[in-house]
């Protein structure tokens, strides 16, 4: 029956293929929230009237993400070969598709987590500054878990956005499934791979959206 | 326009003694918010000096002003309560702020939740609690490091009447018990009258009148103070109904009497009708309760012979209550 449907396929590919999918999806999506709230924090409190306010420090920061933001991934990827190469040793498997998907997310994640903190309520950060807390305890104890289901949908968005990298990342030689869709499915007319290929990847954001969804509801007690 | 500086408090010099319950009321836009923030260097002063227990707040530096605002209590308007944590690890954020052991973290929160009359809310979110509850959260969080003064930032001033009432308790029942002194500013009188020893009135940034919660009521100078004492007796408001009774007739005064503290509680118009051959017609008075005694206004129209009459308004003056004659104006 399944091979009627899908002659072309080959299941042992295909879990390959997920699994490589999955490990570039997360392990970028956990890269992307250090980097993207690490960015995110030094955007807000560099900002006019926060903590750390520096018009330098954070016109560069904003320079920087408004940048990496504006270049597009298939671009950024290509640009990235020689960094990746140095960084990784190779430019083919899902390994090297990590840092181009890091680089290229972050700081659009750095931007949710600066409009996260932007939303946190001015009058408990200066309870804090009154009962006379450090900088870092503000950070970790009020900005952050404040936030914190604004900085969970983000990552969610953002993690949409890795898998559907990961999959352009794929035809440029990273694995996963956009590269079993594109070598063995399109480029040798196996129509019924791509198809199979695209369901996964369905699948995995759906999965995705489930996990921030359900989390970020978890940690929301307003 | 960002660097334009604005002078909100202007030559200020207030001494509250410890364990007073000292209030601020002004309007808004008086300088009353800067006032209480100055105090724990939320906002800095651009010269003067703030002494608490015999330190300058405003020369310190900013590691010693850290240490030194764990040991100032502050609450606010809006409560400013931390949403993602329970009512117990709200109170507990000030003492792991200053660093106190987590076992005696736990011993000081349970004392202070009972302190506050929220025993079994303990493991409530901030959003599962009334505006009330979350105030008496706030207190409770502004004592965990035993300060030695506790500011209040118009803090009752987005709860119901009936809940302000409560909250007021609470903070004279602690001002009582722990010897704390309470600053608090607002824009209502009645907070004042309920719970302050002494008040400062605010206007453009300057102090206009301070003194004993009783005198500023008695006898207020300012048009500001007027205007705040005003807001409590209804009475002042309704002088107009008295016109029929203020005639020309010589067997005839209408007299407003201002009864202060104990005098509140004395009959002294049976007193004064029995001595003298007068009758007294009660027109309307009313009576407040402060912290320092009641003080009480009474209209009354004495009726009589003139020399008569002016006796009595001698014998009312002579056991201590003002007397004011109205006339027409």
């Amino acid at each position: 029956m399944f091979n009627d449907i899908f002659p072309n396929v080959q299941m042992d590919q295909m879990w390959v293929a997920t699994y490589e999918t999955f490990y570039m999806t997360i392990i970028s999506v956990v890269g992307t929230f250090i980097l993207g709230i690490l960015l995110g924090l030094l955007l807000y409190l560099t900002n006019r009237g926060n903590l750390w306010q520096n018009s330098i420090i954070n016109s560069i920061t904003a320079s920087v993400v408004n940048i990496f933001r504006a270049i597009p991934f298939i671009i950024l990827i290509l640009l990235l070969f020689p960094f990746t190469d140095f960084l990784v040793g190779t430019i083919r498997g899902p390994n090297a598709a990590l840092p181009a998907l890091i680089i290229g997310a972050a700081p659009f994640y750095a931007r949710l987590v600066e409009i996260a903190l932007k939303e946190v309520d001015k009058g408990v950060i200066e309870a804090a500054q009154a009962m006379g807390a450090k900088a870092h305890t503000i950070i970790f104890k009020v900005l952050l878990p404040e936030s914190m289901p604004a900085l969970i949908s983000g990552i969610t968005v953002t993690a949409i956005a890795l898998i559907s990298y990961t999959a352009m990342a794929g035809v440029i030689g990273a694995g996963g499934l956009g590269d079993l869709a594109y070598m063995q499915g399109f480029q040798r007319r196996n129509f019924d791979v791509v198809f199979l290929c695209t369901v996964f990847i369905v699948v995995i954001v759906f999965i995705f959206q489930f996990l921030g969804d359900w989390s970020s509801r978890k940690v929301d007690h307003r | 326009m960002k660097d334009q500086t604005v002078q909100a408090v202007d030559d200020v010099s207030i001494d509250i003694p410890k364990g007073e319950i000292f209030g601020v009321i002004g309007y808004s836009g008086a300088g009353k918010s800067t006032f209480i923030r100055l105090i724990n260097r939320l906002e800095d002063p651009s010269e003067g000096e703030i002494i608490l227990d015999d330190q300058d707040i405003a020369a310190l530096k900013k590691e010693p002003l850290r240490k030194q605002r764990q040991k100032i209590g502050m609450i606010f308007q809006h409560f400013n309560l931390l949403w993602s944590r329970t009512v117990f690890e709200n109170i507990a954020f000030p003492l792991e702020i200053a660093g106190v052991a987590k076992n005696e973290r736990e011993e000081k929160v349970q004392e202070l939740i009972e302190l506050v009359g929220l025993k079994g809310r303990e493991n409530s979110y901030p959003s599962q609690l009334s505006g009330g509850q979350k105030q008496r959260v706030g207190i409770a969080r502004s004592l965990a490091n035993d300060p030695t003064v506790l500011l209040c930032d118009e803090a009752t001033s987005a709860l119901d009447p009936e809940t302000t009432d409560d909250i007021l308790d609470l903070l004279v029942s602690i001002n009582e018990k722990l010897n704390l002194t309470i600053i608090l500013i607002t824009h209502e009188m009645h907070v004042i009258q309920k719970v302050c020893h002494r008040v400062a009135v605010m206007e453009q940034g300057q102090v206009v009148e301070q003194g004993e919660v009783l005198n500023v009521f008695v006898k207020p100078q300012s048009k500001t103070t007027k205007r705040f004492v005003q807001q409590l007796s209804p009475l002042e408001h309704q002088i107009d109904r008295l016109d029929e009774f203020i005639t020309d007739d010589q067997q005839s005064e209408v007299v407003k009497l201002h009864f202060i503290g104990n005098n509140a509680k004395r009959a002294l118009i049976s007193e004064v009708s029995k001595q003298l051959d007068v009758a007294i017609n009660i027109l309307q008075g009313s009576i407040s309760p402060t912290q320092e005694g009641a003080y009480g206004t009474l209209y009354v129209e004495i009726k009589g012979e003139p020399k008569v009459i002016q006796e009595a308004i001698q014998y009312i003056e002579a056991s201590g209550v003002e007397v004011e004659v109205l006339k027409h104006v």
